[in-house]
């Protein structure tokens, strides 16, 4: 078969930014996460001598290790910081579920004017800094904020919740909520209304076509909208870093003392690519769920 | 969805313009600049503005609120600063690491108004100041809302390191709120003060010993983190942080400015603690070294000095500025103490990276429980 060039680069086109955008810069954090902390700059050793050739490229080679790696086995303080993350990260996205998928529902059942409008209601908050909406939030929630203030108005006691996990998700659910809304939305935007006359001609109630229907239709906007809020949650540092406490661990925040505080890149690095290890496997079973749902013909 | 598709469209094309408008902005410009990099609130803005208006040098002037984030982008190289203002236990490394470039001292005509004794104390750290000048110096101590704190411990004299580490004294203070720096290595020093163990003690024991007392009053502590108090205290969100002096001054002074109703006072507490220096360094690889030498020469005026002090309110280490200082600045025993109260402090030291990483697991538990 003949392709046109402009076909065959269309093709390779998504690899080559793979390869260049994510490949290149994980290897590049693959072999710093071998390397030894230094005191040079950059702080970490081995460097590769160019100048000596294939036996500066095999010097270098041998002096990898998995030093690192030993030692995020032996502090279980890593494993409780990914499995702290991981918790905020599932209850999170559940959260973001929640709250969005009945707006992203009311959105869809507007009329179609209306939900451009609605759509850029959604969008909107996109156009003020992720920062500075971060630091509303904590003028909102600080003990002389806004919430208290409005507490008190009406006679209600103040809530002290800056600073505790109540306020990280308030936070993770305030800055995900759109990526959740948007492709649960566009899923059910697309879905036949026939289906819901014929069920309701059926005599099915509204609550049970829900179930039976409109809901199914919608899972693979929810498992997309779950992936874009949950992934980035568990890497997330600002929020927890603004409206956490002290006893918000997160991994993010371990890369963080481990890069910063202890100028051990090497460790960083480790704990980065364990990350993205913990992260890859529910992308594979979604996109094995995903073929095996084409291949029945669902 | 094609709305959609249209709006992060035109958001692109509008971010790719923008980008190329700043690229021209710095490109374009034939001025000479400077680029600094020092701590958050810790320059008077008018002196900023006067140095462009006597040289004609244009200032781009950036900061930071935590050592570990300066000290990392200097490792990393290539930072285009020209001008940075580490503290004194980081010099060492910077030094050995190859950070940072030795100082012309032909073009410092005012380096001999430094303060001898204070230069004395910055030796260890950098031997015969071949690389930095100081700037300010402080003290790690207890910030706190006066009335607050009388109110909650009525007849306790608020003048030592048990108003913060006896778990009897700090929990009664939990529901004003307590704040303390995020600072590993700070924090650790003035803990085993506290302790009357040796503040830059070398034995990891010692550390476990610290980190016990620590994790006894954690339960008290609102938030680890070393900015936000200024405002915290200032607005009498919180009633005590153990942070820099001259950050918990400037807290008082945003205090007595918004109308006096929250009090704010400083003290250094009788066991002693840790005085730090900030000094100007000059990057190895520095775009500009001209112009910083030149401002570092700027500051070491006398009557320049004096201004940043009046302002920062922290102590300087020029000793010609000392009769400018405002006298309640230069007068106030926790900002420039006694001899007596000086003998009291210690300075950080340097330690090995086995060490500082024992530190930081210790101060980890510490802040996390875990």
């Amino acid at each position: 078969m003949k392709r046109k060039p402009g076909e065959r680069l269309a093709a390779i086109a998504p690899y080559l930014w793979l390869g260049l955008f994510f490949l290149f810069p994980f290897v590049l954090v693959l072999k710093l996460s071998l390397s030894d902390q230094a005191l040079a700059m950059p702080p970490y050793a081995p460097q590769i001598d160019w100048s000596a050739g294939l036996a500066g490229i095999k010097r270098f080679l041998d002096a990898l290790d998995f030093e690192t790696y030993a030692r995020l086995k032996s502090d279980d303080l890593y494993l409780v910081a990914y499995l702290s993350s991981l918790r905020f990260a599932a209850i999170g996205t559940i959260l973001c579920l929640l709250v969005g998928y009945p707006i992203a529902h009311g959105m869809a059942r507007c009329a179609p004017g209306r939900r451009n409008l609605l759509l850029l209601a959604v969008i909107l908050p996109f156009w003020t800094s992720f920062l500075i909406r971060v630091y509303a939030w904590v003028a909102i929630l600080k003990p002389e904020g806004l919430l208290n203030m409005a507490l008190e108005a009406v006679g209600l006691p103040g809530l002290s919740l800056l600073n505790t996990p109540v306020s990280v998700y308030i936070g993770l659910v305030y800055c995900y909520l759109p990526f959740m809304v948007l492709p649960i939305y566009a899923v059910l935007e697309r879905q036949d209304h026939s289906l819901l006359e014929a069920a309701a001609d059926l005599g099915s109630p509204p609550w049970k076509t829900f179930w039976q229907v409109t809901f199914p239709l919608s899972l693979p906007g929810v498992a997309a909208g779950a992936l874009l809020c949950f992934i980035p949650m568990v890497g997330e540092f600002v929020v927890p870093d603004l409206l956490g406490g002290a006893q918000t661990l997160m991994i993010g925040k371990t890369v963080w003392t481990e890069f910063f505080s202890n100028r051990d890149w090497p460790s960083a690095s480790a704990v980065a690519v364990v990350l993205l290890l913990t992260l890859v496997i529910p992308i594979v079973l979604y996109q094995r769920q995903q073929a095996k749902a084409l291949e029945t013909g669902q | 969805m094609s709305r959609f598709g249209e709006f992060t469209r035109r958001a692109a094309v509008i971010a790719a313009a923008a980008a190329v408008l700043a690229g021209c902005g710095r490109g374009g410009a034939k001025e000479e600049v400077l680029h600094i990099y020092n701590w958050s609130d810790y320059i008077d803005p008018a002196i900023v503005s006067d140095f462009t208006k006597e040289t004609g040098i244009k200032v781009v002037y950036d900061t930071f609120d935590s050592q570990e984030v300066m000290e990392t982008k200097l490792l990393t190289g290539g930072t285009g600063y020209d001008l940075v203002v580490p503290a004194n236990n980081s010099v060492p490394r910077l030094i050995q690491a190859g950070v940072l470039q030795k100082l012309d001292k032909a073009q410092l005509s005012n380096f001999g108004n430094l303060w001898p004794d204070l230069m004395a104390r910055m030796d260890p750290f950098d031997p015969g100041a071949q690389y930095t000048a100081p700037y300010m110096w402080g003290t790690i101590g207890i910030g706190y809302n006066v009335d607050a704190v009388k109110q909650r411990l009525p007849g306790v004299a608020i003048d030592s390191w048990d108003v913060v580490f006896r778990p009897e004294n700090i929990a009664k203070l939990k529901d004003c709120g307590v704040y303390m720096l995020d600072a590993s290595e700070d924090m650790f020093t003035v803990a085993l003060a506290a302790q009357g163990k040796n503040p830059n003690s070398l034995a990891e024991a010692d550390y476990a010993g610290a980190t016990d007392m620590l994790l006894s009053i954690r339960p008290f502590v609102r938030k680890f983190h070393s900015s936000e108090y200024i405002n915290a205290l200032a607005n009498g969100d919180i009633c005590l942080a153990v942070g820099f002096s001259g950050d918990v001054f400037q807290a008082k002074a945003r205090a007595d400015e918004a109308g006096g109703k929250v009090k704010i006072d400083y003290v250094i507490p009788r066991e002693g603690t840790q005085v730090y220096f900030d000094v100007f360094a000059i990057p190895a690889d520095a775009p500009n070294p001209t112009a910083a030498l030149k401002f570092m020469n700027y500051m070491l005026r006398p009557e320049v000095a004096a201004k940043a002090s009046n302002y920062v309110q922290f102590a300087n280490a020029n000793q010609k500025a000392l009769d400018k200082v405002d006298p309640e600045i230069r007068d106030n025993p926790n900002i420039y103490p006694t001899p007596e109260v000086f003998s009291r402090l210690f300075v950080a030291t340097s330690k090995d990276p086995k060490l500082v990483r024992e530190i930081n697991r210790q101060w980890t538990r510490v802040v996390t429980g875990r």
